[in-house]
């Protein structure tokens, strides 16, 4: 575990680079992880999946993993791959402020 | 007289019925036992079924054999689950079977209809599974007339059963073609939606580094998007291409259709499941064991007989009307077969990785953590007998079944 400065505002991270407390969050952050994670912008369309995330891991407990965003936010596997090129739902994660995706086990 | 109703009897459903059948008072209990089919597999021998490291025979029993006296062992499909008027109709007779407590170890299945393409007309003409007995005959025969090309292995999504075994699959591919001096014809790819070799950074690297080692390819982040099997091709989402002559899949694994049929399960069919308590995380008299539930353990026949042991405490306590004190902490042990009479050893929890050390004991071990080693082969050849003799019948090991970090090293990764 480390503290990190991420668009000005400590937050906790772990050795991967997940923060560990979701409520740190803010959109300003998650600006400055997806340049990190090689996203430029984000669109209306990367926040609708972001949101999505966030709202699903407070509800569940869980963080989504690829097959869960699919299914709940009805975006395909296609495009979220165009929106978050190489692993989604571990780019979402990092983007959202939320650990990596428990379906890796 | 109560009704305590098993669903599946495979390596949790079975342990559990004899556990359950000691524990349970018979004047006060009647245990019934339902599966729909009568074989029990001995699931890590399909591991070596492609090899003819094993032969068929070898890996199978009668269910009924180790069904406990008392318990009464149905033979049907089971058609719903009603959790709300803790009932279940089965298949034959339309039999209804209300019940008191309810345990659900109808573990998981494998997909490869959720991928376009997989079974087109390459499916076990040269695509193969090893989850299946049919499927890892079907390749037993395959291997034999296989004389060199590329061979590729694709694991489609995570979770798995056995997050090991593909990369057992590998390390025995490369022994298999080494044996019979053709290795040098063969060029082997591992294509996995993990970042590395495994989930865990640790066992990631080291395990990594045997791949290198053995001149196994890996291509990581490798999300598959469909396979042509006219042109013998896997395709990623992410745009990347990949040619094969023998494709060995992994394909999705999903809980039963049962599951999903009475509104039980996640997207995936898992049945929603406290970590810890092992109970449903909604229902008072459900509980689930095994492949069946959506905890954050490896799908694997130890996480089973560790977490039996948690899981036979609370349902005592949740009988007698008592808080449920046992917590499962996730603890998991896997052999890795790595060819060569020779295999690795992992032990880790929900909170601590894998790590390398000794096991179980430190110092003297006698099993090297994460390591290859000839002693830990003998270890996972005398599992199949502790598997049929020891473990399904619900004996305890004279070890114990929580993870210890004791005897274990952590080490920098470079």
């Amino acid at each position: 575990m480390a503290v990190k400065t991420i668009a000005g505002k400590e937050v906790q991270v772990n050795e991967e680079g997940y923060m560990t407390n979701p409520a740190e969050w803010t959109k300003e952050i998650a600006v400055e992880i997806a340049k990190e994670e090689g996203i430029a912008e984000l669109t209306p369309e990367h926040w609708k999946i972001i949101e999505f995330c966030r709202e699903a891991a407070s509800s569940s407990g869980a963080v989504p993993t690829l097959r869960a965003i699919t299914s709940g936010s009805g975006v395909s596997t296609k495009d979220l791959f165009a929106l978050f090129p190489k692993g989604p739902a571990k780019k979402v994660a990092r983007i959202a402020g939320l650990g990596k995706p428990e379906g890796c086990v | 007289m109560k009704t305590f109703l098993i669903l599946g009897a495979g390596t949790g459903g079975t342990m559990m019925a004899n556990k359950l059948a000691k524990r349970l008072d018979p004047k006060e209990w009647k245990i019934i036992l339902v599966d729909r089919d009568v074989t029990h597999y001995y699931q890590p021998g399909f591991l070596f079924l492609p090899f003819g490291y094993y032969k068929p025979e070898d890996i199978f029993k009668s269910k009924g054999k180790f069904v406990p006296s008392g318990v009464e062992f149905v033979v049907s499909d089971i058609e719903l689950i009603d959790p709300e008027a803790s009932k279940v109709t089965l298949l034959k007779d339309k039999r209804v079977i209300c019940y008191d407590q309810l345990l659900i170890a109808t573990g998981t299945d494998i997909h490869p209809e959720e991928i376009e393409g997989m079974m087109d007309a390459g499916w076990r003409k040269n695509i193969f599974d090893f989850y299946t007995f049919e499927g890892a005959m079907a390749l037993n025969g395959f291997l034999k007339n296989f004389n060199g090309g590329r061979v590729v292995l694709n694991i489609a999504e995570m979770p798995i059963k056995c997050p090991v075994a593909p990369l057992e699959f590998m390390y025995l591919a490369d022994y298999y073609f080494t044996q019979r001096g053709i290795r040098n014809k063969v060029e082997l790819v591992y294509t996995t939606p993990l970042s590395g070799a495994f989930t865990k950074p640790t066992a990631s690297k080291m395990l990594g580094d045997v791949m290198e080692k053995k001149h196994i390819h890996t291509e990581a982040d490798f999300n598959i998007m469909e396979v042509d099997s006219g042109k013998n091709l896997l395709k990623s989402y992410d745009g990347r291409e990949i040619e094969y002559d023998l494709l060995v899949t992994v394909p999705t694994n999903m809980g039963s259709d049962v599951i999903k049929r009475s509104g039980m399960g996640d997207v995936l069919n898992y049945v929603p499941t406290n970590k810890q308590t092992l109970r449903s995380e909604k229902y008072e008299n459900v509980w689930v064991v095994g492949d069946a539930s959506n905890i954050p353990a490896s799908k694997a026949g130890s996480v089973v007989h560790y977490a039996a042991e948690t899981l036979i405490e609370n349902i005592l306590s949740a009988i007698e009307g008592k808080p449920l004190t046992a917590a499962f902490d996730g603890h998991s042990t896997c052999h890795i077969v790595s060819g060569f009479q020779k295999s690795l050893l992992i032990d880790f929890s929900y909170e601590v990785e894998p790590l390398p050390g000794l096991y179980p004991f430190p110092v003297v071990g006698p099993f090297p953590l994460l390591k290859e080693s000839w002693f830990n082969y003998l270890g996972k050849l005398s599992f199949k007998w502790i598997y049929w003799n020891i473990m399904l019948r619900g004996i305890p090991f004279p070890l114990p079944p929580s993870y210890s970090i004791a005897g274990k090293k952590r080490i920098e990764l470079a």
